[in-house]
């Protein structure tokens, strides 16, 4: 059967017909879909985790346990995922067991581009390296095989342009694998010093082992064209590529690490010019130049931003296809919802002076103006603890200026541990929690304080006060972001407290199905052009609403994309804001 | 045949994936090999949105390369000047939704709105078809199907049969809104009858 699939479908797809029992994830573009699909199939038990260390960690237990596996995050989460990733590679395997990592070349949503290929490496574990759907299909289940035969867990390493781009895959049926006996073998599982020494021998036979298959397996395959150019590559390089240069001579590698050099020599001998054309870092070229080869690489294929085929004709060619100017044209970058509960705490953040140590997520976006309320973002978690670094820095008089603004699934992900640490060390910020209810960005994925599992099951449900308290922190408010008077003098209080403080600004998300649903019902708001004093007030404007433009000199609001909220009536000292009630007459 | 390089525009909130999922849908009903690729993730509500399709017998990369989309199909008119450089500077031509929606940068006075976007667009694509495609969802009976009335304009210059079309959009689209989207789907491709 033939289906129109995404990266990320096909890897679902691919991972639940290879036998996979056990899925765990924290959502991250350009990965979610991994796990939102695998959720879909009754045969996988698929979990999203608080963060991808946990994610991991539960997909390792369940290869152990005898349960092929995956785990799936987007390439900063492996980084959280770091420590297992690294020891998960002594220990080895029982079932089958596929790390899934969606880089992000070109950082269409994410805050570096690094090539996690690399992280395999250091951790010693193979890499597989699909250029479509239909092999990100087939590599998920060949990637369990692979995985079961070196007691190895294996990358899976997808890019955006993978994870996103939907093709045609050929799919197939579910393989059963069934659940492996657990044994216990304290010589594998428990890394202390004295059987970890005995592993790492285990593991550097195991890559002797492993690249001796990448010489071979058909994962890695030669395409002979014409032999004046001849062209190793791998991922969407090899899509591009093939697309500039059809007639030329492409190694493709599938198995990227081990790198098979063998082959490559043998490939090279045959070719006159040798081009090494790869996205972001310098992996195979690295190899392929520490075996001696002499090879263009990134030379002229950019290391920085996602390739395109224009780079990749500039780079092989020189020359680019003629084309039209481009137009200078005013931006039209993402922004906050109308609607939005975050809209009010940085209005009110704004207007307090505050330094705000933000965090990731929708509300990321606090930071463009007109609101402008934020100083730093930076990682997962870092909004809070950061906090606490800033006001051992600057002292008390500052930290009465200074919050972390954090999303709820942020929070619990890595921002509870810096709680913690604020209390426990004797910090006075305030942490401001925007409990919208969701893992909003990545496209409302439920988390530990949703009371749902991926599944859509309901589950117990953590109530972010009483843990406030648990952890020591003895004031806790609570607010709707959407009340401005009452959310600028409760942050105010907050932030002058000298004791560590918790607001949880609790409000959905206004795109949740029930919360839109509710909004749909609700009359739109409209502005009378007569009452407003236009260029003298702008008032309503610096809450950012994107449903309100500026239009002759005055502000109107867009009812196609309002929602009918009340923020900007708040603001409008002369009353000009009113419902837009439709006259029954 | 030659890949067709389809270019799908607009803003977040406006249906452009759909939009592009349905066009490859047709293709890959029509026999073709297709790829369609775009970046979501981030909050693109009302964020500049673009889709690329691309059909044919063997399709590599999914990306468009500047100079070579046969068509760029917009449903917003600023939309349409933003991705001008990818239009074939010999046989490219746009297909605009006659729509304006001022970014939110425009009003702190960061930038404008330009109004002559129509002029620039028929300086650099060979045919320019600015189309009201509100109007004629509103004829076909329902306000959202205005992406269908484009997608029926597209079809006119594509090597896909109205039957196939047909198929997908009933396969496809809600069921309460099949009727709706056939009609504007014809209500699209008969502007160019003549």
């Amino acid at each position: 059967m033939k289906m129109l699939l995404s990266g990320n479908e096909a890897v679902a797809r691919g991972a639940w017909e290879g036998g996979a029992i056990v899925s765990a994830a924290y959502p991250g573009t350009p990965s979610t879909e991994i796990l939102e699909n695998l959720a879909k199939y009754e045969e996988v038990r698929a979990e999203w985790s608080p963060n991808e260390k946990v994610a991991f960690e539960v997909a390792l237990g369940a290869a152990i346990g005898g349960a092929r596996a995956t785990v799936s995050m987007k390439h900063v989460g492996l980084n959280v995922a770091a420590d297992p990733l690294m020891s998960s590679a002594y220990s080895g395997i029982n079932a089958g067991f596929l790390i899934i990592s969606a880089d992000d070349p070109g950082m269409h949503s994410s805050q570096n581009e690094q090539d996690n290929r690399i992280l395999a490496k250091f951790a010693k574990i193979p890499v597989l390296e699909p250029s479509d759907s239909q092999e990100a299909h087939d590599f998920a289940k060949i990637g369990f095989w692979i995985s079961e035969e070196f007691d190895t867990p294996i990358l899976l390493r997808l890019t955006t342009r993978i994870s996103h781009t939907k093709c045609i895959v050929e799919v197939g049926e579910r393989e059963e694998k069934g659940v492996k006996p657990y044994n216990k073998d304290i010589y594998k599982y428990i890394l202390v010093p004295a059987h970890a020494r005995k592993r790492h021998i285990v593991v550097e036979e195991r890559l002797e082992r492993l690249r001796e298959f990448a010489e071979k397996t058909e994962l890695n395959r030669i395409e002979w064209g014409n032999r004046d150019i001849g062209i190793v590559t791998s991922g969407i390089a090899y899509q591009y590529a093939k697309e500039i240069m059809p007639e030329a001579s492409f190694l493709k590698l599938g198995f990227s690490w081990p790198t098979p050099i063998d082959l490559i020599k043998k490939f090279s001998s045959q070719v006159k010019k040798l081009y090494v054309v790869e996205e972001l870092e310098p992996f195979i070229e690295d190899a392929l130049r520490a075996a001696g080869l002499e090879v263009t690489g990134k030379e002229v294929v950019p290391r920085i931003n996602e390739l395109t085929p224009r780079r990749v004709r500039v780079a092989l060619t020189g020359k680019e296809l003629p084309h039209p100017e481009p137009e200078e044209v005013v931006s039209r970058p993402p922004v906050l919802c109308p609607g939005c509960p975050h809209m009010g705490i940085y209005w009110a953040l704004r207007r307090l002076r505050a330094t705000v140590m933000g965090d990731i997520g929708c509300y990321t976006l606090g930071f463009q103006e007109p609101l402008s309320a934020m100083d730093t973002c930076l990682e997962m978690g870092f909004s809070v603890s950061g906090a606490h670094g800033l006001e051992k820095a600057q002292g008390r008089k500052f930290a009465k200026k200074l919050v972390a603004t954090i999303g709820d699934s942020t929070f619990l992900h890595s921002g509870v541990t810096g709680l913690m640490d604020v209390v426990y060390n004797k910090g006075t910020s305030t942490v401001i929690i925007l409990d919208n209810r969701t893992t909003a960005m990545t496209g409302h994925q439920d988390h530990p304080a949703t009371g749902k599992t991926a599944k859509g099951e309901p589950t117990k449900e953590i109530d972010f006060k009483k843990l406030a308290h648990a952890i020591g922190v003895e004031k806790v408010f609570e607010i709707d972001p959407h009340d401005l008077k009452m959310t600028r003098k409760v942050l105010k209080e907050a932030m002058e407290l000298d004791e560590p403080t918790v607001v949880i600004a609790k409000r959905p998300c206004v795109l949740l199905k029930e919360e839109w649903k509710k909004l749909q019902a609700r009359p739109k708001k409209k502005i009378i052009p007569e009452k407003c004093k236009g260029e003298t007030c702008r008032n309503c404007l610096t809450i950012g609403c994107s449903a309100i433009y500026w239009k002759d000199g005055k502000a109107w609001i867009n009812p196609l994309l309002c929602v009918g909220c009340d923020l900007c009536q708040q603001l409008c000292p002369f009353g000009a804001i009113v419902e837009d009630v439709k006259d029954e007459n | 045949m030659k890949t067709k390089n389809i270019i799908i525009s607009g803003v977040g909130g406006q249906g452009i994936i759909l939009a592009s999922e349905l066009l490859s849908l047709a293709a890959m009903r029509a026999g073709f090999d297709v790829k369609k690729s775009e970046v979501h993730g981030m909050s693109q509500r009302g964020g500049s949105v673009v889709s690329n399709v691309r059909f044919g017998e063997k399709v590599y990369s999914p990306l468009i390369e500047e100079g070579t989309a046969d068509v760029i199909l917009s449903f917003e008119k600023l939309e349409t000047l933003r991705w001008i450089h990818f239009l074939n500077p010999s046989s490219g031509v746009c297909i605009v939704n006659d729509l304006e929606i001022i970014p939110v940068q425009v009003s702190p006075g960061k930038g404008e709105y330009p109004g002559d976007i129509m002029e620039r667009l028929e300086k650099k694509a060979s045919k320019v078809y600015l189309i009201d495609g509100v109007k004629y969802a509103l004829q076909a009976g329902n306000p959202r199907t205005a992406n269908t009335v484009l997608l029926g304009a597209l079809s006119n210059f594509l090597p896909i049969e109205p039957e196939i079309w047909e198929e997908t959009i009933k396969n496809r689209v809600p069921p309460k809104t099949i009727e709706a989207n056939l009609k504007a789907f014809w209500l699209g491709r008969d502007l160019f009858k003549d």
